[in-house]
């Protein structure tokens, strides 16, 4: 198939007169393909200015799966500091790539993050790729997507991991199409079956139930992970092989230009590093309960978190937001609070320590996932909590 | 100055929040669950209108989806938007992102030229924010995805890129693809006069595989490389150990269980994985 881009046509009808079919028609500097057109490509080798592509392959094509060996790890870094998702994924990766006995390798674009080898090796990469560049400092869409296609296509791996972080959730897709694989986003879970094909767990429909996903017959599988949902655990101090990219800049990496970056404000809520925290959704009635949820957060010396029905309606910022589209937590104490307990929520919060529901519906489905369930009206229950924690 | 061409990529979703589980089937119960247009592609739309107000541009929303998905494009040029394109096919079912997005980009080439290509971040069904990237990367745009603020000076767009930790000013010159975030601002209602001339069925084309002369083999589930291996309701824990009772005796039990844990003690730390092990024991 041809690929047309118009906004680059200039109009000169040269590719009309390459086409032995009548398969491109100009009018004024659009070209169209006609029905004729049987994706020769001779009109792409003569078009001057590059506005039509011979799509190379297409999706439909099957890999040859056997070429491909070994699992990658995009690794993020942010002002040179390495996040923490990237370990998350390398210790995760790891374990799947004991099973498939095959070799894991980290990659890192940055600049002066040469430095950081030693801590992808510790969390278990075989070998880091290092591409070290200034123009590499801060993560840009498309001379990342040049230079790790390029990467990717000479090493084949058969697995490429990412963060689902605002990074690695512009920069994966980018990859996948590149390669005209399947990607699956915000992942909970992942294995690996004999065949080696990666199952990929994530919620589906809105978060409503959980689906396993694979990519059968197309390499590399690709997913991204959310920051959280693995725990990073340095495993040993062994012996990593560390890979220097020569990179140069190209022109069309500076289409789009950061102008510049400013840190966001700390946020008042940190849940992720949060040891209690008391959540509220749609079950609470009205957004003003929130407060009282924040009172019993503090007496706790908790944070507050909500639920997607809670945010959408406009009751607590998004960052207050716990789940498959918020935050990922781990506390100590959740308290669920007028939470039905949804999929897409639980993915957020399962794996606290101890979970605690209030709900006035016996058949809310929070009350199979939580460990003690408080039956009955969160209005009447939350203030007396409070009350009695008071004194 | 010819006026922007402007694309704005929109899909019809269910109202996941009103989406329940069967408790007997535990299968999804999707009848009587309302249809809207993707909350974030409303935002999109309230870009293209907002450029269209301010700057001049000619505005085409662009929608795959089964037949009745022509309302959401109803709704967006009730909203405002000039003219409106339906992909709807049986040989586009089942596409994954990948072949959504390779679907979208041969209908962009068919509309012909554009300027700026518009999507919301992610849609409220899958969540996956890959469909807008994928589409820019099929026609060889450059992409801004979580956009929060978008100026325009004529030729270069400046947006406002909302990282985690940070706010990135990126400048693209056009030709681009933008994913915007529900921050950016308020999408309109649709307005009586603009509902009155979204009833003219002239401003919807309608497109089928046979119009994108793409191949079947290339297109819906057939050419997606992922496949749905099984669906399934998460394990869940046992039954929780319910209190019941008056507020007051179900709060006193409550707070008695977590002193027994130590789940209270402000200074806990170093003993933390001990209150799990020790819930365990209950």
């Amino acid at each position: 198939m041809i690929a047309i881009f118009a906004e680059k046509c200039i109009g000169c009808r040269l590719c009309e007169r390459a086409c032995l079919f009548g398969g491109i028609a100009v009018s004024g500097k659009t070209p169209t393909l006609t029905d004729q057109c049987t994706g020769c490509g001779a009109c792409v080798s003569i078009c001057p200015k590059g506005a039509l592509v011979a799509d190379k392959a297409q999706p439909g094509q099957i890999h040859h799966l056997e070429a491909y060996r070994g699992i990658f790890v995009i690794v993020e870094q942010r002002s040179g500091v390495l996040q923490p998702v990237s370990c998350e994924l390398i210790t995760a990766a790891r374990r799947l790539a004991d099973i498939r006995g095959v070799p894991l390798s980290a990659v890192l674009l940055g600049n002066n993050i040469s430095r950081h080898a030693l801590t992808l090796v510790a969390h278990g990469a075989d070998t880091v790729y290092i591409a070290d560049a200034p123009f590499l400092e801060h993560y840009r869409t498309l001379p990342y997507v040049r230079i790790l296609t390029e990467l990717i296509a000479s090493k084949t791996p058969e697995i490429v991991l990412l963060g689902a972080t605002t990074i690695g959730r512009d920069l994966a897709p980018r990859l996948a199409n590149h390669f005209r694989t399947g990607l699956t986003a915000d992942c909970t879970d992942l294995s690996i079956d004999n065949d080696g094909t990666l199952l990929q767990t994530r919620p589906a429909f809105g978060g409503n139930i959980m689906a396993t996903i694979t990519t059968p017959l197309h390499r590399p599988q690709m997913a991204t992970v959310r920051p959280g949902v693995f725990t990073a655990e340095p495993i040993r101090t062994g012996q990593g092989e560390i890979v220097h990219i020569p990179v140069t800049e190209c022109s069309v990496d500076n289409v789009v230009e950061i102008v510049r970056i400013e840190p966001k404000q700390k946020p008042a809520v940190s849940l992720e590093q949060a040891q209690v925290i008391v959540a509220g959704g749609r079950g609470i009635g009205e957004g003003k309960y929130f407060a009282m949820l924040e009172e019993l957060a503090h007496l706790l010396n908790g944070e507050v978190g909500a639920s997607r029905g809670a945010v959408d309606l406009g009751w607590i910022g998004h960052e207050h937001q716990v789940g498959q589209t918020g935050k990922t937590v781990r506390p100590r104490i959740y308290i669920a609070c007028g939470i039905s307990g949804a999929v897409q929520h639980l993915a957020g919060m399962q794996s606290s320590d101890i979970i605690i529901a209030i709900n006035n519906d016996p058949h809310a489905p929070i009350f199979q996932s939580a460990h003690i369930g408080l039956l009955g009206d969160v209005h009447a229950i939350v203030p007396e909590i409070i009350r009695q924690l008071r004194q | 100055m010819h006026p922007l061409k402007i694309i704005v990529t929109v899909k019809q979703v269910p109202d996941t929040n009103q989406v329940k589980i069967d408790p007997v089937t535990n299968s999804l119960v999707r009848e009587g669950v309302p249809s809207i247009i993707n909350p974030e592609d409303r935002n999109a739309i309230e870009v293209a209108l907002w450029f269209k107000e301010h700057v001049g541009a000619e505005t085409t929303a662009l929608c795959m989806g089964p037949p009745q998905a022509v309302s959401a494009l109803e709704e967006a040029l009730a909203m405002g938007i000039d003219k409106a394109v339906l992909l709807s096919d049986r040989a586009f079912a089942g596409s994954d992102t990948l072949v959504t997005a390779f679907t979208l980009s041969r209908a962009v080439m068919k509309i012909g030229t554009y300027d700026l290509i518009l999507c919301g971040r992610q849609a409220i069904d899958g969540d996956t924010a890959q469909v807008g990237p994928q589409l820019a990367g099929f026609l060889g745009l450059p992409q801004i995805t979580y956009a929060e603020e978008i100026q325009y000076d004529g030729m270069t767009l400046t947006i406002r890129r909302g990282l985690e930790d940070s706010n990135e000013w990126i400048r693209v010159k056009l030709p681009a693809l933008v994913t915007v975030s529900a921050g950016i601002n308020r999408p309109r209602h649709p307005s009586l006069y603009n509902i009155v001339a979204a009833c003219d069925p002239e401003r919807i084309t309608r497109l089928t595989a046979t119009d994108l002369k793409v191949p079947a083999a290339m297109l819906g589930l057939t050419a997606s490389p992922t496949k749905v291996k099984k669906i399934f309701e998460p394990e869940r824990h046992a039954r929780a150990e319910m209190l019941e009772g008056e507020p007051s005796h179900m709060a006193r039990q409550l707070i008695e269980k977590l002193r027994a844990l130590h789940a209270l003690d402000r200074e806990h730390n170093p003993h933390e994985r001990e209150v799990s092990s020790a819930f365990n024991r209950l």
